[in-house]
Order: structure tokens, then sequence, then C-alpha cells
């Protein structure tokens, strides 16, 4: 069955803008998927139309078969969101906070106080419980809100950049904590401008662009559409002259880095093989970019406007 | 979502905003209380000696049921408008909107917020009131039912006002510009008997005439215009109001882009 189905979904706000130009989009049952896109291209509309906070203009969503026009409270009890934007009552309590949330699904209050006390332990704000949501950090009010869309216990969770600002020890944390309950039986869609992130943790992802899916498959098959990749090597000696790799397209970042292009039709035991002929001893390697994000910038065709250089983090915003 | 969770959700959503009623006294029942002593102090002991009578009754016991039925009015918009507005400002309502309980009771929830606070307030007004003055009650179910009437027709026009408001500047201009101007004409201080005949019929327009003079009727037993069209007017103003309060909400107005 399908966690997510979208159809032919359409949304012009009421000046003009088209949002979303007709997308499809299939999510599976237990899937962990990524979807992602540049600031703008329609991930949020597109999630706001499924959590009905935004109105669609036409088109057909469901949620595990539950149509969002004919069956809204079924679909709304299979979601669980965190959106994008803090949207927290800054001057509630944490445990009020999570437990009223439990009884706006029709959890009674006993129950609801129980819930909310084990997803806060499970986001460690047991602790904290008492306090109002102001006094928190950012990465605290970030885990409140997971805490909070998970206590009614939903089969889809959405998480719309859930680690955005938050340090990486905390980032690093959450995707433990996803990860169980993804293997737990819970669905998530994630949207992140960390594509290392979504790397690490998706197994299917879909790249939306100017309102329009341009990319939607599995994670492993879309990195494998990379022709080339580019990487970093830091060698053992300065190297006074670029060797001539015919094979290879070669740059010097400084006497001690060199950047290669390295295409599909080849291989890295080869060129190790030319740069030790060359007398050049590589001691490490990197990818100069994620994986992921050259796929990203290729798909959204921002390669040439972000130009050639690619910091370690993601440029999708 | 079944009949048993849809109640849990309305009971959540009012315990919640009774909750903030009583979190914040200090700002939410504390300074009507005030207010309204200045009122009998300034209007009752004060200039009230000076009045004398009116309709039979001195002019400070005259003027009670209306001093509390402007506070119970005043304070049940304020809270819903106030309430509502900052959870859609501040994005928490859409804690509300993303789950299935449906709208009725997110209307119905922040309606019974608002007259708690109004009702409290009133409460609050009225042993004020007691230290100056004598509270008679002519007819407890009039008078509580138009209390109770009237705290949910304001409680819902301060949900409207709040589902329309795109700033804060917005929230202050119904009551500053509308609410006010009517409670002060609608006979808290005065019997329209009083008024020349163009302003008499002209008073008859202001639907808060009818709930404060329907109150003084519960309460002393006089009043200037007909029970019956009272309550007529008050039930069709609530009617009215739920339903566009219930329209709006379905249609996103104000709360979903």
């Amino acid at each position: 069955m399908h966690a997510l189905s979208i159809n032919n979904l359409v949304k012009v706000y009421s000046n003009g803008l088209r949002a979303l130009d007709g997308i499809n989009l299939h999510v599976e049952e237990g899937d962990f998927f990524a979807l992602l896109g540049p600031n703008g291209a329609g991930k949020t509309t597109a999630i706001g139309i499924v959590t009905s906070l935004v109105n669609k203009t036409s088109g057909e969503v469901e949620v595990f078969g539950h149509n969002l026009d004919h069956d809204l409270a079924g679909a709304k009890s299979c979601l669980g969101v965190v959106p994008q934007e803090l949207n927290l009552n800054q001057y509630d309590r944490l445990d009020n906070i999570v437990t009223n949330q439990a009884g706006f699904y029709g959890i009674g209050r006993r129950q609801a106080r129980r819930r909310a006390q084990e997803c806060l332990e499970q986001l460690q704000l047991w602790d904290r419980r008492a306090e109002i949501a102001r006094n928190l950090s950012g990465g605290m009010k970030r885990r409140l809100m997971i805490a909070r869309a998970l206590v009614h216990r939903p089969r889809l969770l959405i998480l719309d950049e859930p680690t955005a600002g938050v340090d990486i020890e905390i980032r690093r944390s959450m995707w433990d904590f996803l990860r169980a309950i993804n293997e737990q039986g819970t669905t998530i869609i994630l949207t992140t401008h960390y594509l290392e992130e979504a790397e690490n943790l998706c197994r299917h992802v879909a790249i939306i662009d100017n309102g329009r899916i341009v990319a939607h498959d599995r994670m492993t098959s879309l990195l494998m559409k990379l022709h080339h990749e580019v990487f970093v090597l830091n060698t053992r000696d300065p190297v006074v002259a670029l060797p001539v790799l015919e094979d290879f397209n070669v740059s010097l970042l400084n006497e001690r880095e060199l950047q290669v292009e390295i295409t599909r039709s080849h291989d890295l035991n080869s060129l190790f093989r030319v740069l030790s002929a060359a007398g050049i001893h590589v001691v490490s390697m990197r990818n100069k970019a994620n994986r992921l994000e050259e796929a990203f910038f290729r798909l959204t065709e921002r390669r040439e406007a972000a130009g050639d250089e690619l910091p370690a983090r993601a440029r999708a915003s | 979502m079944n009949f048993e969770a849809q109640m849990i959700s309305l009971w959540t959503l009012s315990l919640k905003e009774v909750q903030r009623v009583l979190r914040i006294w200090v700002q939410t029942i504390l300074p009507p209380a005030i207010t309204m002593t200045l009122y009998f102090l300034i209007f009752g002991t004060l200039i009230g000696r000076r009045i004398g009578q009116m309709s039979g009754f001195d002019y400070m016991e005259y003027i009670a049921p209306g001093l509390i039925m402007m506070s119970v009015i005043t304070n049940s918009y304020g809270n819903v408008v106030s309430s509502f507005f900052s959870a859609k400002y501040n994005r928490h309502l859409e804690e509300m909107l993303v789950s299935p309980m449906p709208n009725w009771t997110i209307v119905l929830g922040h309606v019974i917020g608002g007259m708690v606070r109004g009702l409290l307030v009133g409460l609050v007004v009225s042993v004020v009131a007691l230290f100056f003055t004598r509270l008679p009650v002519n007819n407890i179910f009039i008078t509580l039912s138009v209390l109770v009437l009237t705290s949910a027709v304001f409680s819902l026009g301060g949900l409207l006002n709040a589902i329309f408001a795109r700033k804060f500047d917005d929230v202050s201009i119904i009551p500053s510009f509308v609410l006010a101007p009517l409670t002060y004409l609608g006979g808290v201080f005065y019997s329209v008997s009083l008024l020349p005949e163009f302003a008499q019929k002209l008073s008859m327009l202001n639907p808060i005439l009818y709930m404060v003079n329907a109150f003084r009727y519960g309460m002393l037993g006089v009043s200037d215009i007909n029970i019956g069209l009272a309550y007529l007017i008050i039930l069709a103003f609530l009617a009215g109001l739920f339903a566009l309060s219930m329209l709006l909400i379905q249609r996103g107005v104000g709360i979903r882009d």
C-alpha cells in the first residue's frame, strides 16, 4: 500500500504563482523517503497540502488510502508533521503541549499523559517537562516538535527540515532516532537541505524543481546515474609538475592536493596506477562534493549558476 | 474520528483555553475588576448621587447590570480574539489544523474559553458591585440565560475578528471603533426613554441594547425593550455567527494558504 499517493497535484497561489505544476509522487509504506529541491521549488507547498494547511488548486492526495477530499479526518489521523518553522506555543509547558496534541487526536487525558511522557523521554526532554517552550534551545524545540508529532503514533511522519539550525551532535542523535522509528514501521518523508542527511537516511528520493518532479527513484539508482565524480587527493610529497593523465581530468589545487574528475568508464585502480607511475603517492582522498549533491545540482541545473566550488555541505539552499 | 474522540478533542481545547485564562489571570481577570471598581466609584458613587433615580432604582443599582454585561461582552470578545489570533500568528493553531478534530470543536472550544473568561469576569464584577449596591434578581432564568448567550455571541464575534485579522492592529480595530461605541450607547448608563425620539429609534438598531436590557430585566425587572424580541435577536446572532465561523474555518479563510 502507498503511504502517500499524489496525483496531478497543482497549486496556484492567489498572486498567480504556480507552486506545483501537476506533480505525481508515490511513497511506499515503511519507506524512508527524501523530498528534495531548492528553495521555492514547491516542497513545503506539497507538504502543506498533504497536511491540509494549504488548499490545493486541483489534483488528488491519498494518505494510506484516505482521500483528502473524501476522508480528511482519516488521512489526518495517519499523519504526523514536523514543520519547517517553529510552531510551538512558546508560553506553554512542554508536557501540556504534547498532551494537548494527543487530545486533539481524540486520545483520552490519562493515556495522553502517558504517551506524552514516553515521547518526551524518547527525545530526552522529560526532565524539562515543566518548563515553557520558550526556555528551550533551538535543538530542543525541534525535538519537542518531533515528540509532539509522534504522540498519536502516526503511520506517516513528515519532517520538513527537522535538523535545520541544529548542531551536528544533536543532528546525529536525531538521525539515530528517526532510523529507529522507521525500523519500527513508521513511514518517513524528509525534506532537508543537508543532502548528506538524505543520502544517509533515505531509501527513495524525489527531487522537485519549479513545481515539477525532476527525479523520482531509489537513492542508489539515482546516485548510479552520476556519470562522473570529482575527488580531491592528498599527496605525500609536494607535486612539482602536474602529470599528464590522458583519461582523467586533473588539476592542481595546491602543492599537496590534486583534483581528479573520473568518469564511470574508469576505475580508481587505474588512476592510482597512473599516479604511482608518475611518482605521486596518495595518502588520503575524499569526494569533492557529496554524491547526492552532485546529482541534485545536475538535475536542478544549478551547477553552472553555483560555479565549480561546492562546499562540503549541500548548496541546495 | 468517532463522537467520543471528537468530545475528547473539544474537552482538550476547552481545558487549554480555560487554563490560559487562569494562568494569566493578572491580564484576564484583574484589570476588568479594577476598571469596574472605578466605574462604580465615579459614575455610581460620585456622579450617581446627583443623578438620583432611574426607572425607579438608584442610579448605582440601575447601572450595575449594564456594567456587568459590559464586562462580560468585552472580555468574552477579547479572550477569543487574542487567543485565536496569537495561535494563528505564532502558528501553533496548526496543532489543531493538522489534527482530525472537526471544525465545530475548534469553534466551540475557543467559544467556551471566551465564555469562561467572560462569565468569570462577570462574577468578579458582580462581587465588586456588591460593595457599592445591592443586586436583586427578578428572574434567575432570564438573568443567567441572557448572560450565557450574550457571552457566546461575543466569543463568536471575537473568533471572527481573529479569523480575518492579519496583524495585531486588526485585533484592536473592532473593539475600539465598533464594540466600545455600541456598548456605551447600548443603555449601560441610561434608559433609552431619556433620548429624543430619533435617537431612540436609532438605538433600536443596536443589538447590545437588547442584551443589556434583557439582562437588566432579569435582575431589576425593568427594560426599554421587549424581552421576547431580545431573545430572538440574541439567538439569531448566535446562529448566524456560528454558521459564519464554521463556513470560514471550513474554507480556511485567514488560516490556510
